[in-house]
């Protein structure tokens, strides 16, 4: 008979070994997953695992998709590490998509550029304005901030379908709800020639090494992981619990909003009401993944865009219904959450007794 | 004698890191008060759960009135006549004296009939409690009666009492001490869990002594000394601290008519509370916990800045309105009573645990790493921290080692105030002597000490003056020459204005 006893001192090889663990289950689910839809398990795994990262433009896709996704979760590291829940990170990435879009409107075919300058702070601003809104509700009327990040996700979309089905349609767009498409000096500068991979892509990496700084190098991160960890010992040395809030939710704000505004003036090129796809949800995700440690999450990020990517192609070429992306999301946070206990908690068997 | 009422044979029980009962053997007479002496950590605690029921040993037999038994839990131990009071209460505030007994009762007994068994029990025994009061209402001494009472219920033919002191003025002590030799003379068996060795004389006449998970003597305790018992319990006598006479210098704390509602629903208000602590002397405050202490040390500390404005000053500033960072510049030091999650962060390393309080290796808001772990190694070397270095966790350190790592991170800042909290609570001897001299060294340095502590041996040892907490207020200070143990217990009932008036 198997059994768990608590360790004495957390495992340090599960803290990594567990997400490992986690994924290999996730794979073992899926191919039962798909057998018992009838379908090759194999060339399932092989549109996953295999499909997007087969030449350099199946890289590239990767990486695009893997950009948002890495730059939201790595703000969400921080608010987590202060025992922020902020969980609505699309809605602050939808926001600075708006917010981005919106100075992305105003180019003309003379605009320098320099306009994308505008573009992202007006990204990063629009995030950190709707997050600012959380943090305001948790100061000044101690409301929860996980219901209120999240209701805000849903204002901000329904706002940004206003926007696309009213004051900002395209007046020659056959009345399709979207925006014109951006003027070509908004579209973020690509990093090589030949692929769509963009600076978006830099500067999650130089985001990476940012948050590693502030979380293990500056005094004020660690103010933030002390708040987290033991708000009495925050208190005790001194440590404002309403800046820990607010600087958790200006960043994670902050950082969603810049994805959001890299997207649309990237990739999508416009605002149509199909900007939210989930990033923001999914890089919770991401977070958890990578452990909430700056370069666990570049590695989750990436395996999340997988999933992202896998999931289309298994919608196109395999004829799986759309779900299937969220299923292995889902399978994924859940096999980790169970693999987590093996940190605090050893298997052993026990003889049963006489 | 006959049978014994409880006897262990080979207890052994292991935990992953540590062996907390290896081979014990345990004899108990009926009618005996057996005492179970031993440190923090000795694996009393452990014991009494096998005993209830409510830890399994991995080896070892028990048998009870000579029949082996295997107790699987509680209920199981209660149905055959052992009761246990806890060192803390698990009552509910807002429910009666005997709605709370009756919630812990088999069903099939009526409130009615529960309230009148109370009503005998109290009266047989001299413990006076009226069942229908509200818990809430209740001093601590009276929460303890209830404990007291739903074990007696039960009709135990052998009851543990774990540290039941450590709440108690001396005065209820003594009162407490009549309840349970009269159930001894009735032929319950009794086993009694502390460290304190003059109770022990006092009541005990069976001592079993351990010391790291093993017994490591037995003895009857009315023919030893204090120092043969502690030498059982600790290996060693326990050092003494000496204490020289000092001319107190100017004052550096001041608290003025400070009153405060409190901030947490159930804490103690704060009543004109007014005190002083001059430099190169030790103020001692006593006081059953829960009297106001906490919320004191928060208004001291900075914590809770709700204080009004000059209530709280330092070498003469008002600092009322500052926080803790602000205080510990003006040279204002603070050990909390909690060492994990308020003293300390668990998950964090010692060298990051300095970052509390100490901003020495900080330059321009980035972290030093190595001056870091440099300064944290000296102050593990320097106060003989057992622990694997500065990286360590501070969840890995025993209580006394990491509460010498948090004292030593306040003493070698330098202080010119230093308030400390329960300083050796849960603290082995050898560690709690350290910190003790610790104290008295920066003390005879110059800095003014304000020591909070229940164990009033303990201020007697280390305080000049003493002055005495409850109920929110603050007694007038006595020099240490003037205190004894029941002028101090009569006032911790809040009871000085009268015996002042007389004086």
């Amino acid at each position: 008979m198997l059994k768990l006893e608590p360790r004495g001192a957390p495992s340090q090889a599960w803290t990594l070994g567990s997400p490992v663990l986690a994924l290999l289950v996730t794979v073992l689910i899926g191919v039962l997953l798909l057998s018992s839809l009838g379908k090759d398990p194999l060339a399932g795994l092989r549109m996953f695992f295999w499909e997007p990262i087969n030449g350099l433009d199946a890289i590239s896709e990767l990486l695009i998709k893997a950009t948002p996704l890495l730059l939201i979760a790595l703000g969400l590291a921080v608010c987590f590490r202060s025992n922020v829940w902020n969980i609505g990170a699309e809605g602050q990435y939808v926001m600075g998509a708006i917010a981005g879009g919106g100075v992305a409107l105003l180019a003309t075919e003379d605009s320098s550029q320099w306009i994308v300058v505008a573009i992202l702070c007006a990204g990063a601003m629009g995030g950190m304005v709707w997050a600012a809104l959380v943090a305001f509700l948790r100061d000044r009327f101690n409301a929860n901030e996980i219901l209120t990040s999240l209701m805000l996700v849903y204002v901000a979309v329904q706002l940004l379908s206003y926007l696309v089905f009213g004051p900002w349609k395209d007046p020659h767009g056959f009345n399709f709800p979207q925006t014109k498409t951006f003027e070509d000096a908004t579209m973020i500068p690509r990093l090589f020639e030949g692929s769509r991979v963009n600076i978006g892509f830099a500067l999650a990496l130089l985001a990476v090494g940012a948050v590693w700084v502030f979380l293990y190098r500056t005094y004020a991160g660690f103010a933030q992981a002390v708040g987290g960890m033991a708000p009495a010992a925050a208190r005790f040395a001194g440590f404002s619990a309403r800046k820990t809030l607010w600087i958790a939710l200006l960043i994670s704000g902050g950082a969603a909003g810049l994805a959001g505004a890299l997207e649309v003036a990237g990739p999508i090129g416009q605002l149509t009401p199909y900007v939210p796809a989930g990033y923001g949800f999914a890089a919770i995700i991401v977070a958890f993944v990578g452990r909430l440690h700056p370069v666990g999450m570049v590695f989750s990020a990436v395996l999340m865009s997988m999933f992202y990517i896998g999931g289309e192609l298994a919608q196109s070429r395999l004829g799986l219904p759309k779900s299937i992306t969220g299923v292995f999301q889902g399978l994924l946070l859940f096999t980790l959450l169970a693999c987590d206990t093996l940190i605090a908690y050893r298997l052993v068997r026990r003889r049963t007794e006489v | 004698m006959g049978l014994p009422r409880l006897s262990l044979q080979g207890i052994t029980k292991r935990y992953p890191s540590v062996v907390a009962n290896d081979a014990v053997h345990l004899r108990v007479e009926p009618g005996q008060i057996h005492a179970v002496l031993g440190e923090n950590g000795a694996g009393k605690s452990t014991l009494m759960k096998i005993i209830y029921g409510a830890v399994q040993p991995d080896a070892g037999t028990v048998e009870f009135n000579g029949r082996e038994v295997r107790i699987r839990n509680p209920q199981e131990a209660r149905a055959m006549g052992i009761a246990m009071v806890f060192q803390h209460f698990s009552l509910f505030d807002t429910l009666t004296v005997a709605e709370n007994v009756w919630l812990g009762m088999d069903r099939g007994t009526s409130l009615e009939q529960v309230t009148s068994q109370i009503s005998e029990t109290a009266a047989v025994y001299g413990l006076e409690l009226d069942p229908q009061r509200p818990v809430h209402t209740l001093s601590v001494g009276e929460m303890q009666r209830v404990e007291i009472i739903r074990a007696l219920l039960t009709r135990p033919q052998l009851l543990i009492l774990d540290e039941p002191t450590s709440v108690l003025t001396p005065q209820a002590v003594d009162k407490l001490f009549v309840v349970l030799r009269q159930l001894a003379s009735e032929g319950c068996s009794i086993l009694y869990i502390s460290h304190k060795l003059h109770e022990i004389r006092s009541l005990c006449d069976a001592c079993t002594v351990m010391r790291g998970g093993r017994v490591t003597g037995q003895c009857d305790p009315r023919k030893e000394t204090i120092g043969t018992l502690s030498h059982l319990m600790i290996g060693s006598e326990p050092p003494q601290v000496h204490v020289g006479a000092r001319e107190p210098g100017d004052t550096m704390l001041e608290v003025k008519h400070l009153s405060l509602v409190r901030e947490d629903q159930f804490g103690v208000d704060l009543h004109d509370v007014s005190l002083a602590v001059r430099a190169g002397e030790v103020l001692g405050i006593a006081g059953v916990s829960g009297n106001g202490q906490g919320e004191l040390l928060r208004v001291l500390s900075g914590e809770d800045v709700r204080a009004s404005a000059g209530c709280v000053q330092l070498e003469g500033v008002d600092v009322s309105a500052a926080g803790p960072a602000a205080r510990r510049t003006r040279g204002l030091h603070f050990v909390p009573e909690e060492r994990l999650g308020r003293g300390a962060v668990p998950a964090l390393s010692l060298a990051l645990n300095l970052l509390l309080t100490r901003s020495e290796s900080v330059s321009r808001g980035f972290l030093k790493p190595a001056a870091l772990a440099q300064q944290a190694a000296g102050i593990i070397q320097k106060f003989g921290v057992k622990a694997g270095g500065p990286q360590a966790l501070a969840q890995s350190l025993s209580g006394g080692n990491l509460q010498k790592f948090i004292v030593g991170r306040e003493i070698d800042a330098q202080p010119r105030v230093l308030i400390v909290s329960q300083p050796t609570w849960g603290v082995d001897v050898g560690a709690a002597a350290q910190i003790r001299g610790a104290i008295m060294a920066l003390r005879d340095a110059g800095c003014a000490v304000l020591v909070v502590s229940e164990e009033l041996d303990e201020l007697m040892e280390l305080s000049d003056r003493i002055v005495v907490m409850a109920k929110g207020r603050i007694s007038p200070s006595m020099a240490r020459a003037q205190a004894d143990a029941s002028k101090i217990g009569l006032w911790m009932s809040g009871l000085w204005e009268d015996s002042h008036v007389e004086a």
